[in-house]
């Protein structure tokens, strides 16, 4: 690996920063209305926000860490990419149109048509910000470390060039610029991953029979490396942590934003279509990824780059494409950081500045020029404190934190969309028990589990016996979550079948006031 | 929101769509729908790490050095895909029927 930038590499890095500095000047001068800087305008085609979903989904932890994981650790590797997939068909099947037909710019918008109360607003809006700061926390420090690794310049430079650029694209070019830059992460992505399984498949002699039978002999595990077990020995962890993964998904704020940006259910659901093609080639492909760098790196050599298997990637391509590849993947790594942070602080902002100023302090009265000016300072805001908060959370481990932010997206969100669309007898303290036991009850149990506690000093945070074993608690919390929106439910005697109605409607045939002729 | 939009969203009678025979129809079939292949899809992904964790017959070769495993993934992968299309041809005639309601509505299926 170089120690220094190679010209290729900073060929690499220029191109794709002024790519995205020209689509959010394009973008700039498209962005004049509040649903222009949320939405953009509502106006992107189902193709267009399916790659958008998917440049916004696939984070850098999943295409340095899974490939990473895969590499290290085999078939054990290959659970994230299953359970992030499959949770599409949750996103599809329960949340995607109703959600559309519901909701305006936020999560809290659609449960506030059904309980026009601003304490539901007020909870959607604390849980949609826990859970993009530390999503955002976890891309930053990924994105920091691997900037150091590969340009070799510090840590704290890193995250503030990130932080930059994301706040960049989001304050001048909203939406519009953020669907764009994760458009073009998306193909590039793509074309990265294809490249490196193409040759990665080359040296197997285009055979998946050969790949496997080398496979067994590859690394120092064995046949074992082919099978579950590397590193998920406890059950109900391993189902834990796979309940977070396809739950998670249809909870977290930034891809439930993307449903807003299209201009009807029949484009979310083509949106979905698209995304779940792309993200599942992708998926399938991080076997190739994760295979040939075990093959042709090595694990030593991969652990020795970094201790999470995060180089895994782009060592890989070194080794199989040397330094043009190399820095081509780099910058793919660089790009997909960007634009997951963009989309990041872009819903921040919409529950800062839309929900919490605008409808709760504002009460909705409130022009378009200041919701524009109100939603620019709100991702600033997001931006600053994140950047401050990933600056002081270097040694934090990636994978815990965005495992993390999937837990609390399904037991805080994922339980109380479900309700609002489908029960009737839910109300409004349900609404905010529902949220508020599942993100209470997801930080209080990893608060206390092994990933913060280690009996052996400088295993984990603090030195002492976790009170749980699990490591990823939402087998407990996500049911935790539904039965806090049940219990507060009975509790209170409130019931508008009226409003239910009105809600069954609309999320079922979309009828808004524009298809009424009268 | 807006009292603009209030205002305007009280024009459409949503009781009167929601009491219409053929509202009731579509969400019915609708939702059995999607539960019943949402509690499917889950339980065949649920069902991977159970048997990885709790079993060894995945860990078994099926065809040369694959092991059951990996065909277990392959099989939720195309699971996946084709539960997508399908939704998206159930969802096209939930769409026609949907339109049909909301015109049943405006030539006086309700109050009007």
């Amino acid at each position: 690996m170089s120690n220094g930038m190679s010209l290729t590499a900073i060929f690499f890095f220029v191109a794709i920063v002024g790519l995205t500095l020209v689509i959010t000047w394009w973008a700039s001068k498209r962005t004049s209305s509040a649903s222009d800087f949320y939405t953009a305008g509502g106006g992107l085609t189902g193709w267009q926000n399916g790659l958008a979903i998917a440049g916004d989904y696939l984070s850098a932890a999943s295409f340095l860490g899974i490939a990473g994981a895969v590499a290290l650790f085999g078939f054990d590797g290959f659970f994230f990419s299953i359970g992030y997939l499959v949770a599409y068909l949750v996103v599809l099947y329960i949340v995607a149109e109703p959600l559309r037909n519901l909701g305006k710019f936020t999560l809290a918008d659609m449960i506030t048509a059904r309980f026009d109360s601003a304490k539901v607003r007020g909870t959607a809006a604390l849980s949609t910000i826990t859970i993009v700061l530390f999503y955002m926390i976890a891309q930053l420090v990924g994105a920091g470390a691997l900037i150091q690794l590969l340009l070799g310049i510090d840590y704290w430079v890193a995250v503030l060039i990130v932080g930059f650029m994301m706040t960049t694209y989001v304050l001048f070019g909203g939406m519009t610029a953020t669907s764009w830059v994760q458009i073009i992460k998306a193909c590039l992505l793509m074309l990265g991953t294809v490249i490196i399984s193409f040759l990665v498949l080359k040296e197997f002699g285009f055979s998946i029979a050969t790949m496997f039978k080398e496979m067994e002999t590859a690394t120092d595990s064995g046949a074992a490396y082919l099978n579950p077990g590397l590193k998920y020995q406890n059950g109900v962890d391993t189902i834990s942590m796979l309940i977070a993964l396809v739950l998670g998904t249809a909870g977290l704020p930034h891809i439930l934003m993307r449903f807003f940006t299209v201009k009807d259910a029949k484009t979310a659901r083509s949106s979905v279509i698209w995304a779940t093609w792309i993200v599942g080639i992708f998926y399938i492909l991080t076997i190739f990824l994760g295979f040939g760098a075990a093959k042709f790196v090595g694990k030593e050599a991969i652990i020795s780059a970094n201790a999470a298997g995060n180089m895994a990637a782009p060592l890989l391509a070194e080794a199989l494409g040397g330094d043009i590849l190399f820095s081509f993947v780099c910058a793919v790594a660089f790009a997909t950081i960007l634009a997951v942070v963009a989309g990041l602080v872009l819903s921040g902002a919409s529950a800062l500045s839309h929900d919490i100023y605008g409808q709760i302090i504002k009460k909705g009265k409130i022009t378009e020029k200041e919701q524009v000016l109100a939603a620019r300072i709100g991702s600033i805001t997001i931006a600053v404190i994140s950047i401050l908060l990933a600056l002081g959370a270097q040694t934090l481990n990636v994978a815990f934190l965005v495992s993390l932010a999937f837990c609390i997206a399904g037991s805080a969100n994922l339980p109380v969309i479900i309700y609002t669309i489908y029960w009737k007898r839910f109300n409004t303290a349900g609404a905010i028990t529902a949220m508020l036991t599942g993100l209470i009850s997801a930080l209080i149990l990893v608060a206390v589990s092994p990933n913060l506690w280690n009996p052996v000093e400088g295993k984990a945070i603090f030195v002492g016996n976790p009170l749980i074993s699990l490591t990823n608690p939402a087998i407990i919390s996500v049911p935790l979550g539904f039965l806090g929106g049940f219990i507060g439910t009975l509790l209170s005697k409130e019931t508008n079948d009226k409003k239910y109605r009105e809600v069954d409607v609309k999320a079922n045939t979309g009828i808004s006031v524009q298809d009424v002729s009268h | 929101m807006g009292n603009n939009q209030e205002n305007k969203s009280i024009m459409i009678d949503y009781d009167a769509i929601a009491n219409q025979e053929s509202f009731k129809a579509l969400v019915r079939r609708k939702n059995s729908f999607l539960w019943s292949m949402t509690v499917i899809f889950l339980a065949a992904y649920m069902l991977l790490p159970i048997l990885t964790s709790y079993t060894k017959v995945l860990h078994q070769k099926a065809f040369g050095e694959i092991t059951w495993v990996w065909v277990y993934s392959a099989g939720l992968f195309i699971m996946t895909w084709c539960l997508c299309h399908l939704y998206v041809a159930k969802a096209n005639s939930f769409d026609k029927e949907a339109k049909a309601i909301i015109a049943e509505y405006e030539n006086g299926g309700g109050r009007r």
